[in-house]
């Protein structure tokens, strides 16, 4: 093969620079049976990278529970999971990290996240209904961390907000462990009719090959594993490394998608994400045992002169491989013409198991699509790990050592005030949360996100949730919360928890203690999901989440959680609703203040274990609350969670302005009771007319419950002790974040 | 005084970038239950239609400047041409953007004061029943609704501002929940709170608020269906 690249000789160095390991290269070698051209050596590096592979992780992500009676499709089979939700609609949602290029350009980083996870879900045919994001940052205090938080909004609302799909829910948690490396993940959920689903996979002899949407440029390529300046020309010094979105064209391919995989010409498209051509193009051949013949001179380029590789590893967006029907040509390039957007023929499908890429009619890579991908020949490893040193200080915490702080009220206040707890009403007005007249939530405030189906009785239940600092102190049990949280979160919302995604975000595998981290956040997360019945529909992994001076983040395994509201009027909101209302904790009150934000924030003591977490207790919960719900037996369900049962009493109260009096539990320190983080609690209401239906049907339950008191004009008491009146709470609680960002 | 139509029939103008084109098809399709045709931006055929709407979104991305580009398409002309010969137009947001950037509404949407994307309930009110929008509208009671832009701040000169207030062409602006036009309550810094206006004819109308994001009862506020039945109901009378 005689063609461009050949200039750049290949050799073992040439692989290390490109991040391959030695001995993966001599595998290159010996599935090619020569020395690669730089081309193909290229192909391999990005296609056998973390972000590809999965070389690090699939063993152990393997081990998660991923087959259930909902699931139309398995995890990692298409571009996002696949879940029936009945009346012949099926629900596609995903999350995806996009921490690094957030890091370097928090604005495009952020706005290119929101646009390659919506692509996840409209190449399967769905139609994007509702975005969440998950978030981390550094504390606030710090001008840069303001800068990062400033310019992630403002790429998440312009992008969100102009590709035109609500963004419903999501968390945000500040911690020092973020500042150099924050976390930006990005969810979203798409419907579909059930049969009506478009596959990632090319087959069929003779198909054309079209690639549609934006032209394809320079951007991004560093981006992947070029890390090095000896390889390239100097005339990329000046490209951005992070890719550039475009939330219009965006918005012009989800149209001209969906109205192309109505037609039935399509046999199969892919959005491009990472490793652009080569990844869309290899692993559609692969799963559909196919090759295929391109030529990388027919794609519409951005600049002029582009070489072989750079075409192949762009990360341009918005962008799209489409395989049609032979035949059909026409139908699909009139779409695609409608929406003024490029559709370009660049090949065919062919019948060998190869990829070849032509540039002006010379081959310039001659590849397997099977070699490349996951499941295939992409290596798999096993990393060493090994227990991480600082938990042998989470044991030695002894909470008797902590006093008991004898003003409550300024504690209750410290919490209302810290940026992990308060109101995130500062960055969620920036965001578009209502069009598509679908959010049931704008009104009627609830602990997950609640979609409206339109003409069915059926609304879908969104939630993304992580406590890193849990995960820290333990990862089984931290991970193992999560998806507790996340489905304890569905059920308040009067929703039946179906299947999850994660984002994997950890620091980096090679490190044995991160790897360790890793391995046992895997095994909680499968406990956890095994119980509540909600397989693992894919997600991501993301590694190297670390600086080299600050070491890795806290280990962060987000869950992004889908439920279904089978019936519209079982829809439950967190709030209290009258004076005179009486309030239960489902679940019991525990003495311990282990990993809660007031341990972690007020006492500033960093090491401690995981708060009290049973899977079997929450799991009871869980499900004597969805029955109260059905019964039509609560008010209101909120659960108890960062900041304690203060903090879930004033939350619950501050929608309408009420208060709340109760009385503690002598037996359980008092700052343990209202500001402990133990896991499985939930505080609902009950109307006094309706207390003895409640009780039967909580003695029926496998719940432990008990009563706290009652819903207040708006003065918060506990013990008789004053806390102040809600408004003041809630003023403190919206304006904490807006404040510093002012400061 | 207005045409007494014995069939309404609405054409919804599609632009690229549109993305509440279909939140007002179905407020006005299945829950006014009114006829309804798409205009897709590159025709130069209104379809028969009684009353133009011209729906939120960043058509052609708004890259340039919120509605500068929309007005050029091809469509705009029959939309123009519509306008003149007293045709019933309604802008909501990107739509009351593109109006005024076409010179059929007078006046400016600027950049909001805090300049940030604002997406929140606000409340607003009608300033008299002299049209087709504000019709059945309680003058008294405030009508909570969403915003949802990051260029809303309604601006012209002192003598525009003066016709606009003495013409009657002010339909809404920002108010509390009780009802009082005060600063606080004015979430982007309009100049005298105003949320939505008509041209002097009263046949154009536009507004930064969405009234068909509270058309829903499945959404638990249906505030704005008060305006869609304004409309409905005088024109059918």
């Amino acid at each position: 093969m005689s063609e461009v690249s050949e200039e750049i000789h290949v050799s073992l160095d040439t692989a290390k620079e490109l991040g391959l390991l030695p001995e993966e290269f001599e595998k290159i070698i010996s599935i090619l049976g020569r020395t690669p051209n730089f081309t193909e050596l290229s192909i391999y590096s990005v296609m056998w990278s973390e972000h590809c592979s999965y070389k690090n992780s699939i063993r152990w992500l393997k081990t998660l529970p991923r087959e259930g009676k909902h699931l139309l499709a398995k995890a990692g089979e298409e571009n996002a999971g696949l879940v029936d939700i009945g009346d012949g609609l099926a629900c596609a949602f995903k999350i995806e990290s996009h921490n690094h290029p957030s890091a370097i350009e928090p604005y495009q980083g952020a706005a290119t996240g929101v646009g390659g996870i919506n692509r996840d879900i409209f190449t399967m045919g769905a139609r994007p209904v509702a975005q969440l994001n998950s978030l981390r940052f550094g504390n606030l205090n710090n001008e840069r961390n303001k800068w990062l938080l400033r310019g992630v909004v403002k790429g998440i609302g312009d992008y969100g907000n102009a590709f035109g799909i609500p963004t419903v829910g999501g968390e945000i948690y500040f911690d020092d462990c973020y500042t150099v490396n924050p976390l930006v993940n990005a969810m979203s959920a798409g419907i579909v009719e059930a049969g009506k689903t478009a596959s990632a996979i090319s087959y069929g002899k003779g198909n054309p090959v079209f690639i549609v949407g934006s032209a394809t440029g320079r951007d991004g390529i560093h981006g992947a594993t070029f890390a090095s300046g000896d390889l390239h020309a100097d005339s990329h010094e000046d490209l951005p490394a992070v890719q550039v979105g475009d939330p219009f064209t965006e918005k012009l391919l989800l149209e001209a998608s969906l109205e192309v995989i109505a037609t039935g010409a399509v046999v199969g498209m892919q959005d491009m994400g990472a490793a652009g051509i080569i990844c869309s193009t290899s692993e559609m051949s692969a799963k559909g045992k196919h090759g295929m013949v391109v030529h990388l001179d027919q794609v519409p380029t951005r600049q002029k002169g582009m070489l072989p590789w750079e075409i192949l590893l762009s990360e341009s967006q918005e962008r799209m491989l489409v395989v049609a029907k032979k035949g059909r040509e026409t139908e699909v390039q009139k779409i695609f013409e409608k929406w003024d957007l490029n559709c370009v023929l660049i090949g065919e499908v062919t019948e060998t198991d190869r990829l070849h890429f032509y540039m002006h009619g010379e081959l310039t890579a001659d590849i397997s699509a099977e070699s490349l991908v996951l499941g295939g020949g992409a290596p798999v490893y096993e990393r060493e790990y090994n227990e991480p040193k600082y938990l042998e200080k989470n044991k030695k915490f002894n909470q008797e050592n902590i006093a008991i702080p004898g003003d409550r009220k300024d504690v209750a206040y410290f919490l209302l005030k810290n940026p992990s707890i308060a109101s995130k009403k500062w960055i969620t007005t920036q965001y578009d949360s209502m069009v598509g007249t679908v959010n049931m939530t704008t009104n009627e405030p609830s602990d997950a996100a609640v979609i409206n189906i339109k003409d069915t009785d059926k609304s879908l239940v969104l939630t993304v949730d992580c406590n890193s600092r849990y995960v820290y102190a333990s990862p089984e049990i931290g991970a193992a919360i999560a998806v507790a949280e996340a489905a304890r979160n569905v059920v308040c919302a009067g929703g039946e928890p179906l299947a999850i995604t994660n984002c994997l975000n950890f620091g980096n595998p090679y490190n044995p203690e991160v790897y360790w981290q890793f391995v046992n956040a895997i095994k909680g997360m499968g406990d956890a999901c095994k119980k509540f019945d909600t397989p693992v529909t894919g997600g991501n992994v993301s590694f190297y989440n670390q600086s080299s001076d600050e070491g890795p983040v806290f280990p962060t395994p987000t869950i992004g959680m889908l439920g279904l509201l089978k019936s519209k009027k079982h829809f439950m909101t967190l709030y209290f609703k009258e004076a005179g209302d009486l309030i239960y904790l489902i679940g019991t009150s525990q003495n311990d203040i282990s990993c809660s934000e007031y341990l972690y924030s007020y006492h500033n003591i960093k090491n401690s274990p995981p708060p009290y977490f049973n899977l079997e207790e929450e799991y009871a919960v869980q499900r004597a609350v969805t029955k109260a719900i059905q019964r039509r037996l609560i008010a209101s369900a909120h659960d108890v969670s960062d900041g304690g049962l203060f903090i879930c009493l004033a939350e619950a109260g501050m929608h309408r302005q009420f208060g709340f009096d109760i009385n503690s539990d002598e037996e359980i320190r008092k700052d343990a009771f209202l500001f402990g983080e133990a896991q499985g609690r939930i505080v609902v209401t009950v109307k006094p007319e309706q207390e003895d239906t409640f009780i039967d049907s909580m003695l029926e339950s496998e719940a432990e419950f008990v009563k706290l008191g009652e819903v207040t004009e708006g003065e918060m008491i506990v013990d008789g002790e004053s806390f102040g009146d809600i408004l003041e709470a809630k003023e403190t609680y919206f304006n904490a974040i807006g404040n510093l960002m002012q400061d | 005084m207005f045409s007494n139509f014995a069939h309404m029939k609405f054409g919804v103008v599609i632009f690229p970038g549109s993305n509440c084109d279909e939140d007002i098809i179905y407020t006005l399709e299945t829950i006014m239950e009114q006829e309804v045709v798409r205009l897709w931006h590159k025709e130069h055929d209104l379809k028969g239609s009684d009353f133009i709407v011209l729906p939120g979104g960043f058509s052609y991305g708004d890259y340039l400047r919120s509605g500068a580009i929309a007005r050029f398409s091809p469509v705009m002309n029959e939309v123009l041409e519509f306008a003149d010969k007293g045709g019933f137009v309604f802008g909501v947001c990107n739509g009351f953007q593109i109006l005024c950037e076409s010179g059929l509404l007078p006046g400016a949407l600027m950049h909001n004061n805090n300049r940030q994307f604002i997406c929140k309930n606000i409340f607003l009110k009608a300033e008299h029943n002299d049209s087709l929008l504000t019709s059945q509208c309680d003058t008294k009671s405030p009508l909570k609704v969403p915003i949802a832009h990051g260029e809303g701040k309604y601006f012209a000169d002192e003598k525009t501002l003066q016709l606009l207030n003495e013409n009657g062409q002010i339909l809404f602006r920002y108010c509390d929940e009780n009802g009082n036009v005060t600063d606080e309550s004015n979430p982007n810094g309009s100049l005298q709170n105003i949320a939505g206006i008509s041209n002097q004819k009263k046949n154009v109308f536009g507004m930064m608020p969405h009234p068909e994001r509270a058309a829903d009862e499945e959404l638990f506020n249906t505030d704005g269906r008060m305006i869609f039945e304004s409309i409905v109901s005088t024109v059918k009378v």
